[in-house]
């Protein structure tokens, strides 16, 4: 089973008493700045505690199948191909073809116009996911963003990850990348009602402090964001424990403020097992357990799949077995 | 559902436990001729070994030993003296997993602290100090500085190792030798300490260590060919050396009590802060005489950094101090804990609020949970005494004047934090704060470059970095 993508908050009446916050650039700048500072430091030597966590046995066993549900199966190349990603979509139903206990991945994430051929393999078992506005960098006009969207949309795209402009981000003109959000969210929109999960890209290793994706993360999901994801991939750094630790405070902090849960996606640079736990453990200790599922975490990963793969082989067999034992895409 | 942490011990193999251990004097271990004592795991209350006890005799055989090593080692170049003193160092970190899991056992701290805090910094200390052996001339004592002679050094269980690197690696590296009696509930690192000594071809007599409890500790002090006292501990204790001292013209520093003030302004960071909050008063089971025991939070973000107390507390986990997943380990001994529960009682008793998150206790053994007391004023007992356990007490404040005034109104003057974003405040918050040691955004940081020692009742004399020097040198002729 793919994960439920149909929670629709947009109208919860905790996200209203925000609506100040969002009403003019003044109010929006007035309120992300006051904020609680991050402290580099502090939050640095919090994330390396939590990574000192030993993950043995059973934990491990349980923590590996969970990260496989976790994994956004991810190509985001210029040489993909139908083919290429016909293939993906394939490895993402079956991960591990030797082991029918192998649970599947949550989605393939892909460009727009991929998404079609991957929902021909997968169907409605995995989801499908789709970077659109203009990535990786999002400099393009608003009609194309917005177009880019509802093409991914139409052509089958259950999730959606778009990018904020970091560059306006960066200008201090929140009240565009918000309403920017606003206007993305919009285009998610199906005719049934329903929308597909946005996530919202960051690309935190542009933002560069904590203290900036603190209030990119309150602005996405103010706006009305489902996940807040670190990064496109295509920027380093991508995806650290740090940054992480911030995002899930963000998200357990807006939870309790307006009662609205929204997922985190730390994607990019994490390749193994280790770190994969590292990320769990965290989202455990930080957020709590009830974000330890596909609908509320997710890792935006492509190597990441194989070494889970081994480790879980090597867990239940007791040994290691070479790379060609597990499939290429 | 839930992510259970399967338990994920660190092996006790790696270290071997006599069944007896005697005196380290003169190079050599020999009989105590004390009544001998046991050293019990508090976290099971297994007895560990028998430990032989030092009665004035035995004292006075090593204070013989070390003034006769004093001869050679004191006029040894300071070069020769640093490379013992790396040599020891190098030694520490190879047998550092075996260091750490011992003290562990010992102590009942948990390993991910005796492993990631206390060994490296210990074997850091050692590294420091062997660094200034031939440099002496540079730590501003004059061009001739001379070393004191025989040191007596009494230390606490709290960091049993660590405050043995404290107090050994600047006497030796200055020239003294000394007489060492460790804490009678964790005696065992020092005794492998000894072992190491040996290891290092470390000259005999240099390093003794006498085992014991408090008759030991005040024959050690006392005993009239003694030229140095340095003690860590109680107040109480610390206080009764000073008289028995009195009139002699034995030196002395005394690294005593505290009860640290630990100030969160409302422009900190509020999620650091309450990291460093949990570090401060949870860390080594709050068995640390720098511990953040008072939390002085401004009223106007009280009810927020409560609530995050709370719930980061609640995800403390309380346990076997060699699971590498354990954050607070065990009560160092019934004494400890009996003394916790009747000052958490009297804080009930005063009207405080008491409260600690649900949390499982092993059956056998000392433990006591993670506890936080809301509603406390300057008046009740638990803002002004030591607890020294896992145990903090919470008070607010309205202004930064209001905040210094607290802070300062309390007879022990060890260490504070100030947590802020603004760093103006910083530096004039350390400006008014009457505590040796000031943590700006964080909490118990340790590097043996950097001075450590109170003010008032915490104590006189300074610890680590150049200062430390001065504890141990007199200025030459």
């Amino acid at each position: 089973m793919p994960p439920t993508v149909s929670t629709d908050q947009g109208s919860s009446p905790g996200l209203a008493a925000y609506a100040d916050v969002t009403a003019s650039e003044t109010s929006l700048r007035r309120f992300l700045h006051g904020l609680p500072g991050v402290d580099q430091v502090g939050a640095e030597a919090r994330a390396a505690q939590l990574g000192t966590r030993s993950i043995k046995t059973t934990a491990k066993a349980h923590a590996l199948d969970l990260a496989i549900t976790m994994v956004d199966l991810t190509t985001l190349e210029g040489q993909d191909t139908p083919g290429k990603v016909r293939a993906l979509a394939n490895k993402a139903l079956r991960p591990d073809p030797a082991d029918p206990t192998c649970p599947s991945v949550a989605a393939v994430c892909v460009y727009g116009d991929m998404v079609a051929d991957v929902k021909a393999v997968v169907g409605d078992n995995v989801n499908v996911a789709a970077v659109a506005t203009a990535f990786p960098s999002g400099r393009a006009s608003m009609e194309i963003k917005l177009a880019d969207t509802r093409d991914a949309v139409a052509a089958g795209a259950d999730e959606i990850d778009m990018v904020i402009d970091r560059g306006a981000f960066l200008a201090g003109h929140y009240l565009q990348v918000f309403e920017e959000i606003v206007a993305v969210r919009e285009a998610c929109q199906r005719a049934d009602g329903t929308h597909a999960h946005l996530k919202v890209i960051m690309e935190t290793g542009e933002l560069q402090t904590y203290d900036n994706v603190r209030r990119a993360s309150w602005l996405s999901m103010l706006a009305g964001g489902d996940f807040i994801k670190t990064s496109t991939g295509k920027v380093q750094p991508a995806a650290t424990l740090p940054v992480t630790l911030v995002m899930l405070e963000a998200v357990r902090d807006f939870r309790e403020a307006t009662g609205v849960q929204i997922g985190v996606k730390p994607a990019g640079g994490i390749r193994t097992s280790k770190d994969a736990i590292k990320y769990l453990v965290m989202v455990n200790e930080v957020a709590g357990p009830d974000w330890l599922t596909p609908d509320w975490f997710r890792f935006g990963a492509s190597t990441l799949l194989n070494e889970l793969l081994m480790q879980r082989t090597k867990l239940t067999t007791g040994r290691y077995s070479g790379p060609d034992y597990f499939t290429l895409d | 559902m839930a992510f259970e942490y399967a338990p994920a011990p660190e092996s006790r193999s790696i270290v071997d436990i006599k069944p007896s251990y005697g005196l380290f004097i003169d190079g050599e271990f020999v009989d105590g001729h004390g009544s001998a004592f046991k050293s019990i795991n508090p976290a099971t209350e297994e007895t560990l070994a028998e430990i032989a006890e030092a009665d004035a005799a035995d004292v006075d055989k090593a204070v013989k030993a070390a003034r006769r090593a004093f001869r050679t080692w004191s006029r040894m170049p300071g070069k020769e003296r640093s490379k013992y003193l790396y040599r020891i160092a190098r030694i520490i970190q190879e047998r550092s997993r075996e260091l750490a899991v011992l003290e562990s056992i010992d102590n009942g701290k948990p390993i991910k602290e005796s492993r990631d805090v206390d060994v490296p910094i210990v074997a850091a200390h050692f590294f420091y100090y062997a660094g200034w052996a031939d440099k002496l001339e540079y730590a501003g004592l004059g061009a001739n500085p001379q070393p004191l002679g025989v040191a007596g050094q009494v230390i606490p269980w709290n960091f049993p190792l660590l405050m043995l690197a404290w107090k050994v690696a600047p006497a030796l590296a200055c020239g003294n030798t000394v007489v060492l009696k460790p804490a009678e509930t964790t005696p065992l690192t020092a005794l492998l300490f000894a072992e190491i000594c040996q290891q290092a071809d470390l000259p005999a007599g240099v390093v003794n260590i006498v085992t014991g409890a408090g008759d030991t500790g005040q024959a050690v002090v006392s005993h009239p060919d003694v030229d140095k006292v340095a003690f860590t501990g109680s107040t109480g204790v610390g206080k009764a050396i000073a008289r028995a001292i009195a009139g002699s013209d034995k030196k002395a520093t005394l690294e005593l009590g505290g009860k640290a003030a630990n100030i969160v302004f409302d422009d900190a960071a509020i999620d650091q802060a309450v990291e460093g909050i949990v570090g401060g008063i949870f860390f080594n089971q709050g068995h640390v005489c720098c511990a953040g025991s008072r939390l002085l939070v401004q009223e106007s973000v009280a009810d927020e950094v409560m609530a995050k107390l709370k719930r980061r507390m609640g995800t403390l986990r309380v346990g076997d101090p060699l699971d590498k997943n354990t954050d607070i380990g065990a009560i160092n001994s019934a004494e400890q804990l009996a003394r916790i529960r009747a000052l958490a009682e009297i804080g009930e008793d005063e009207g405080a609020e008491r409260w600690a998150p649900p949390c499982e206790l092993p059956s056998a053994g000392f433990w006591f949970p993670p506890t936080v007391f809301t509603g406390v004023s300057q008046a009740h007992r638990i803002a002004r005494d030591e607890v020294f356990g896992p145990v903090l007490s919470v008070l607010t404040f309205r202004t930064p004047s209001e905040a210094i005034e607290k802070a300062n109104n309390t007879p022990y003057g060890l260490s504070a934090g100030v947590w802020t974003e603004k760093g103006s405040r910083i530096l004039h918050m350390a400006n008014e704060l009457r505590a040796g040691v000031v943590w700006a955004n964080t909490f118990n940081k340790f590097d043996p470059a950097s001075p450590f020692g109170g003010y008032k009742e915490s104590g006189y004399g300074r610890e680590g970095g150049r200062q430390g020097l001065s504890a141990y040198l007199k200025a030459g002729a």
